[in-house]
């Protein structure tokens, strides 16, 4: 049913009609989100006001794992079909999971200082998220060392698959290596059944995180494509629609 | 079954050439040899002589040493054969390509993973490990380090020949090396406790029949990728 998405010129059509609807919509649930978030729900009995971060922080978090598991999807797609339009989501997909990772990796930080008395501990889920950003960097700065874009693509392709079989083994080491080590010295939250007023917030801040990955995305792949694919018949039409000089 | 023998004599031929190259530039193997032995000199120097800390960080220190001269001699994997269009052939060759890269990553660790063990015993004598803690310590570079080479290969066949090369490898490899190192010093924390190092030599050992099983496929397709 999506096949035909990966045509760019339809893809490059599909961007055009879906960041702005998407992008609405997010702004929409943004809103209601931060709303129900920030004076709906109540303050917490233990943490007070402090852990509202957590409705940025836990849907950024998602999103640095999810876009991760988009790359190597779109990755895999890329080199088995040679699907153009594959390459550009991933190659558009990469910096804003990066930026999730970073301000997962931030809001965690600040939320840490006054909860544990420190910016930075070397707890397991911490470590492999800092790893998680460094993989990401790694994604980019390889995809930005090779000057043809498909082969970078396609090269950084291969970097994401390994990285995702390798992602769950780092993810599980590293939780290994701190509980050996130091075991558990900051308890975390466990896994307390989350009242229905703090999840409402959260579900609809991780739906507006997702909403906003996509018309991101979809812009970005957009101009990605056009760059791309700047020699053939559809974008000197839309260059020549538009009454710039076709390049 | 000739094409069977074919393919055993061409990943040996392979074997051979490489360590004959490494022979016949001696000084430069010698390298990555040099630079294990003095990153691991540096930690005694940063961290003081005190010889209950050097005991407790040797196995540490000595993984991060064999870890980075690891990084730096990557690079000679494929390099040499992109200089000179060897690898084209490689990938002409009608032997599957991942054999043939699991022979070249077997020429490296040869090269430069086996000297690396010789000279361990050496460097823990400086640290002033027990005899318990350098077994352990031998036997997580014996797992250790062909992991090492197998993933390393992968980002060298991904960054040969790029501006930065050497660079961009660590920054795409160390991340990916994580897993190996928490378990290598893992095993020599766990003797320093007086405990079985078994579980984490265990997984040492999962970790590089993984790596055995799927690094040199996806090596190989990096090498069309950018071949």
């Amino acid at each position: 049913m999506m096949v035909h998405l990966a045509s760019p010129r339809e893809f490059y059509a599909f961007s055009l009609r879906w960041s702005r609807r998407i992008g609405a919509v997010t702004a929409l649930l943004l809103f209601v989100g931060l709303y129900l978030g920030l004076f709906v729900a109540p303050p917490d009995y233990q943490q007070g006001d402090s852990y509202r971060i957590m409705f940025v922080h836990v849907p950024s978090a998602w999103m640095s794992l999810f876009i991760y598991s988009i790359l190597a999807g779109a990755g895999a797609v890329a080199l088995i079909w040679r699907v153009k339009v594959a390459e550009v989501v991933a190659a558009a997909s990469a910096p804003i999971g990066a930026a999730f990772t970073a301000l997962a990796l931030a809001t965690g930080s600040i939320w840490g200082k006054p909860m544990w008395g420190t910016f930075w501990v070397w707890d397991a889920r911490l470590t492999s998220e800092l790893v998680l950003l460094f993989l990401y960097l790694g994604y980019i700065a390889l995809d930005a060392a090779i000057e043809d874009r498909r082969t970078a693509s396609r090269a950084a392709a291969i970097l994401a698959l390994v990285g995702v079989v390798d992602l769950p083994i780092i993810h599980y080491s590293v939780e290994w290596w701190n509980t050996l080590h130091q075991g558990p010295t900051v308890t975390k939250l466990g896994a307390p059944s989350i009242h229905p007023s703090m999840l409402a917030p959260l579900l609809v801040m991780a739906l507006a995180f997702t909403g906003y990955y996509l018309a991101l995305m979809l812009v970005r792949a957009r101009c990605e494509l056009l760059v791309r694919e700047r020699g053939s018949a559809w974008v000197q039409e839309i260059a020549a629609a538009d009454g710039g000089t076709p390049p | 079954m000739s094409r069977q023998s074919g393919l055993g004599r061409a990943c040996l031929g392979l074997i051979r050439r490489d360590l004959l190259c490494v022979s016949r530039h001696r000084a430069e193997a010698a390298n990555p040899l040099l630079f294990f032995a003095m990153v691991a000199t540096i930690f005694p120097i940063a961290l003081g002589p005190d010889p209950k800390v050097l005991a407790a960080i040797g196995p540490g220190a000595i993984w991060a040493s064999a870890l980075l001269s690891t990084l730096l001699s990557l690079e000679g994997m494929f390099r040499p054969d992109l200089e000179d269009g060897s690898i084209e052939q490689l990938l002409l060759c009608p032997h599957p390509l991942p054999v043939l890269v699991l022979a070249k990553v077997c020429a490296h660790w040869l090269a430069t993973g086996l000297p690396l063990l010789l000279l361990t015993p050496l460097l823990a004598l400086q640290f002033g490990l027990t005899m318990e803690s350098t077994t352990t310590l031998l036997l997580s570079l014996v797992l250790g380090t062909p992991a090492l080479s197998l993933l390393g290969a992968v980002g060298v066949a991904l960054t040969v020949g790029l501006r930065g090369a050497g660079l961009l490898l660590a920054l795409l490899l160390l991340p990916l090396y994580l897993p190996i190192l928490i378990f290598a010093t893992g095993a020599g924390g766990a003797v320093q406790r007086g405990l079985a190092p078994s579980a984490h030599l265990n997984m040492l050992t999962a970790l590089l029949v993984l790596a055995l099983t799927l690094a040199p496929i996806a090596a190989a397709a990096a090498l069309r990728v950018r071949g």
